[in-house]
């Protein structure tokens, strides 16, 4: 038996000491936001925080979960920078598919929990582990500094008509 | 704008598109044709048939369903059913757009539901087929969707005059209220829906002048982004039902081969394994959980037969194509006028390479197959496809095959087969508990159904200014739609993919003549539509060696384009627009920095791009910029546009960059992402969408990006660096500084 701190609730689960903290979460727990994507921790698409940190949850053997508090995109809206990043993520709408954007977020929450005010190679640095097939980077780029800044960023170029 | 209902009016703007739904890219079924106009007419009288009692049952018996998209509950709920399947390419917000216009409800106010599977009522009046694919929803359903709306909104406005006494005109609708001016009398929807149930169908509605959109036209949010920002999306892998249990499945890794034995003991011993279950050329293992099932499937020695294909590789393939293109015989897509005698011939030989989907939700389908019922779980983009397999594999009649489509993770041509959920029906048929079968990564691309790989010869004839006076294509590939349904494809034997956007482009040339040779991959290997299907492979032969063509003629890429764009003044004016944005030929450009261009008509719509790129002394390509001037007609919400431009370009780039699916002792090598890449956020260019304001009808938007970005690309970086790429993906090898690269050229 492995006791684990999720969400704020503490789980018991039955499961071998091996198995990734993905499957747990999903198959065992019944937390379906964390997604599968790659299994060798290449897309980021089952990123989760370990007492805030973002991990790759694909790779990492529940056994080694300790004692540390697991947090999901289910509940990472109870932290401060999970609530600023989800409301930028809605303001400039930024998900297409939608599968890769639990971890993408993740990924974004703790970026911006240790740097309030990232910089373009902040960004890079802790996205670039985040594939995203439909091709979300340039809004989440923009999401990421809305949410650091709160200031708006201009995305849509209509031109009107006859103007060419 | 009046229109009849039904039917005629359904057909009219059908009968107008005609022309295109028939030559319609990758999806061309036009055999199909006679039933599509009778099925727009079915959705707009579904429930109206007292023989549908079971779907209103499904549906939770909601008191006003005027059609097939429209449910209204006494409390005022309005569910939205969606003809086609969300992907991520925004359709749902799209048709929920064009419905509530209509409707007059806010996006706020709705619901949406994924639609069953059926053809009479959800079939895409552009396909003949409930197919979602080939960018085909907005334009295929514009029409009869607004109309749709319409009608509801009719009854509901009837049903409130009624009650008021007062003339129906003298109504009007907003937000979900039927509001009477004179009186100030107001009623919800809700309130109606009972009384707006029983009315007969409007001999004729109102469509609402352009002019007076409110919803149409507007950067509106989309109506998923909520719950797939928290998480709480259901997408076909998160499925979970009543005693179900996890596969993870290997089918022969070699295309054609077959199962020969495997020992399971190794897997039994593992701790959560329940069976071990098996094709003909496939074998899966069962578990508690995807961890049990993987760790058991890893621990099976299985024996293969490889057949037929065991020692094929990329090169026989390619070698292959190059003989066919040599040797075989073609179909001539279009011939007008002859080649000059006179003139500069300039000829170059170009190569696509096999691509895979890699959507970020792996193949997965959940089946419980029971004596007299096999329910099916699945995110599709061909859900009556799916729904006829696993018939014909139950031996069940289709009426008791029950498919549940969900949220799709990813499709980009993918779930357009169906051969995963045949796959898990053969298995689950196996098993008396209801299975979720996932993919691994590493099976989702070696299993994927490729884009297939090309080998054309393109040729010029310039005259002593250096204008074009001759194009020629010859076109060296397989068919999808000969492979996908055999029985679709035209008497002439042109699969119209094969040469969209080369057969006809946006210059005026005086002679051309483009031919396709056909030559199919070998049995087992099997290819499929992959997003921007046989644009995305013309637009980069043709678009780069237009750029070739300016170059040989001394002439600049855009001045070269210009001059040939005098008769299409939507191309020119695009072609402007993006020349304008970035700053085309101002300015100077720091050292191995460059710019291309590409021009293309793809899906309907009308795209220019300009690149710019710069190439390291090591051959790396940054991609510093992307401008985006598009005309797509009637534009429906400008925000989604901008999105799927902006990821249809990544997608195109990320293939153009970086992908290419090769084989080795007849299967593919590539597994999953350390070995097929694709672009992450910190390669990704800055991208400008300049989208002009248009009142033609709607073009498609899904594929455009990716069909453009791949010409652009080379023609930035042959302006950075000299050399001419005309085999994808870019070898950067070839673009390593040194001195003689600019004399070095591939193929």
């Amino acid at each position: 038996m492995i006791v684990l701190r999720v969400n704020g609730e503490q789980r018991t689960v039955d499961v071998p000491a091996d198995m990734p903290l993905l499957w747990v979460l999903r198959d065992v727990i019944g937390l379906t936001g964390t997604k599968f994507g790659c299994g060798i921790a290449q897309c980021g698409a089952c990123t989760v925080h370990l007492d805030g940190q973002a991990v790759r949850s694909c790779v990492l053997p529940v056994s080694a979960v300790g004692e540390k508090a697991i947090t999901t995109i289910e509940a990472v809206g109870n932290t401060a920078s999970g609530q600023k990043i989800q409301k930028a993520w809605l303001d400039v709408d930024v998900v297409q598919c939608g599968y890769c954007q639990s971890g993408q977020i993740m990924s974004a929450a703790a970026l911006l929990a240790r740097a309030p005010n990232p910089t373009d190679a902040d960004i890079d640095a802790a996205m670039s582990g985040n594939i995203c097939r439909c091709g979300t980077y340039v809004r989440i780029r923009a999401a990421i500094k809305q949410a650091a800044t709160g200031k708006t960023e201009i995305l849509q170029a209509i031109a009107p008509e006859g103007a060419v | 704008m009046k229109s009849k209902l039904p039917p005629a009016a359904l057909q009219a703007p059908i009968d107008s598109d005609r022309r295109n739904a028939l030559k319609l890219t990758g999806l061309s079924i036009a055999f199909l044709w006679g039933a599509s106009s009778r099925t727009a007419s079915a959705a707009m009288n579904a429930r109206r048939q007292s023989s549908d009692a079971a779907a209103a049952a499904a549906d939770g018996n909601p008191p006003f369903a005027p059609n097939a998209f429209i449910r209204i509950d006494t409390d005022g709920a309005v569910r939205l059913v969606m003809p086609s399947v969300e992907m991520g390419q925004g359709i749902y917000t799209g048709i929920s757009m064009m419905l509530a216009e209509e409707l007059g409800v806010d996006l706020g106010q709705i619901k949406v539901e994924h639609s069953p599977p059926n053809e009479q009522l959800y079939a895409n009046p552009y396909i003949g087929g409930q197919i979602t694919g080939g960018s085909t929803s907005t334009r295929g359903q514009y029409q009869v969707l607004r109309e749709a709306g319409a009608v509801a909104r009719t009854l509901l406005v009837s049903a409130a005059a009624e009650r008021w006494h007062v003339d129906p005109s003298t109504c009007t609708v907003a937000h979900g209220v039927v509001s009477h001016a004179g009186s100030g009398r107001k009623l919800a929807f809700g309130a109606l829906a009972k009384s707006a149930g029983v009315l007969p169908m409007p001999p004729k509605v109102t469509l609402k002048d352009p002019k007076d959109f409110t919803i149409i036209g507007k950067p509106l949010r989309r109506v998923d982004s909520v719950d797939k920002t928290r998480g709480a999306t259901q997408f076909g892998i998160d499925v979970r039902v009543p005693g179900m249990k996890v596969a993870t499945v290997r089918a022969c890794p070699t295309f054609g081969g077959r199962l020969v034995g495997v020992d399971e003991r190794r897997t039994r011993a593992i701790p959560g394994v329940i069976d071990v279950i098996r094709l003909e050329n496939a074998v899966a293992v069962v578990g508690e959980h995807f961890w049990a099932a993987k760790q058991g499937l890893e621990a099976l020695d299985i024996i293969w037969d490889p057949g037929e294909n065991a020692d094929l590789t990329t090169a026989e393939l390619r070698g292959a194509l190059a003989e066919a293109l040599r040797n075989d015989k073609s179909i001539v897509a279009r011939e007008q006028g002859k080649r000059p005698a006179e003139g500069k011939l300039i000829e170059a030989v170009y190569q696509s390479p096999m691509l895979a989907h890699a959507p970020m939700e792996p193949l997965n389908t959940t089946v419980s197959v029971t004596a007299d019922k096999c329910e099916i779980w699945v995110g599709t983009q061909v859900p009556t496809r799916c729904v006829a397999g696993a018939a014909k594999i139950t031996g069940l009649p289709p009426e008791k095959i029950v498919l549940h489509n969900q949220y799709i993770g990813g499709g980009f041509g993918r779930r357009l087969d169906s051969d995963s959920v045949e796959q898990a029906v053969k298995f689950a048929k196996q098993v008396k508990y209801p299975i979720k079968i996932i993919w691994t990564r590493e099976e989702d691309i070696r299993q994927d159904i490729v884009r297939p790989m090309y080998h054309d010869h393109i040729s010029a004839v310039l005259d002593t200014d250096g204008r074009l006076v001759w194009f020629g294509d010859r076109i060296t590939g397989g068919t999808v739609l000969g492979r996908w349904l055999p029985m679709a494809m035209p008497k002439s034997g042109l699969d119209d993919d094969l040469v969209e956007c080369a057969a006809k482009t946006p210059y005026d040339i005086p002679n051309v003549k483009v031919e396709w040779i056909r030559h199919d991959m070998p049995d087992g290997l099997l290819v499929g539509w992959w997003r921007g299907v046989g644009p995305t492979h013309n637009l980069f032969v043709v678009e780069s060696f237009m750029d070739e063509l300016a170059h040989s003629a001394g002439k600049d890429p855009l001045e070269y384009r210009r001059a040939m764009l005098q008769k299409n003044p939507r191309a020119l004016a695009l072609l402007n627009l993006a020349a304008e944005k970035i700053g085309w030929n101002q300015g100077t450009l720091p050292p191995r920095v460059g710019r291309g261009i590409a021009l293309g008509e793809p899906f309907g719509s009308h795209v220019c791009l300009i690149v710019e790129v710069e190439v390291t002394a090591q051959g790396e390509v940054r991609l510093r910029r992307a401008v985006v001037a598009l005309d797509c007609g009637i534009a429906i919400n400008p925000s989604s546009i901008e999105a799927q431009i902006q990821g249809g370009l990544i997608f195109g780039l990320s293939a153009a960059l970086y992908s290419g699916i090769t084989v080795k002792k007849g299967g593919i090598e590539q597994s999953n992402f350390h070995d097929y890449r694709s672009l992450r956020i910190n390669e990704a260019p800055r991208i400008e969408v300049h989208c002009v304001q248009s009142t033609q009808p709607p073009g498609g938007l899904g594929e455009v990006g990716t069909a453009i970005a791949a010409p652009a690309l080379g023609n930035a970086i042959f302006a950075a660096t000299g050399v001419r790429l005309r085999a994808l993906p870019v070898e950067r090898r070839l673009l390593v500084q040194s001195a003689d690269a600019l004399q070095r050229t591939v193929a």
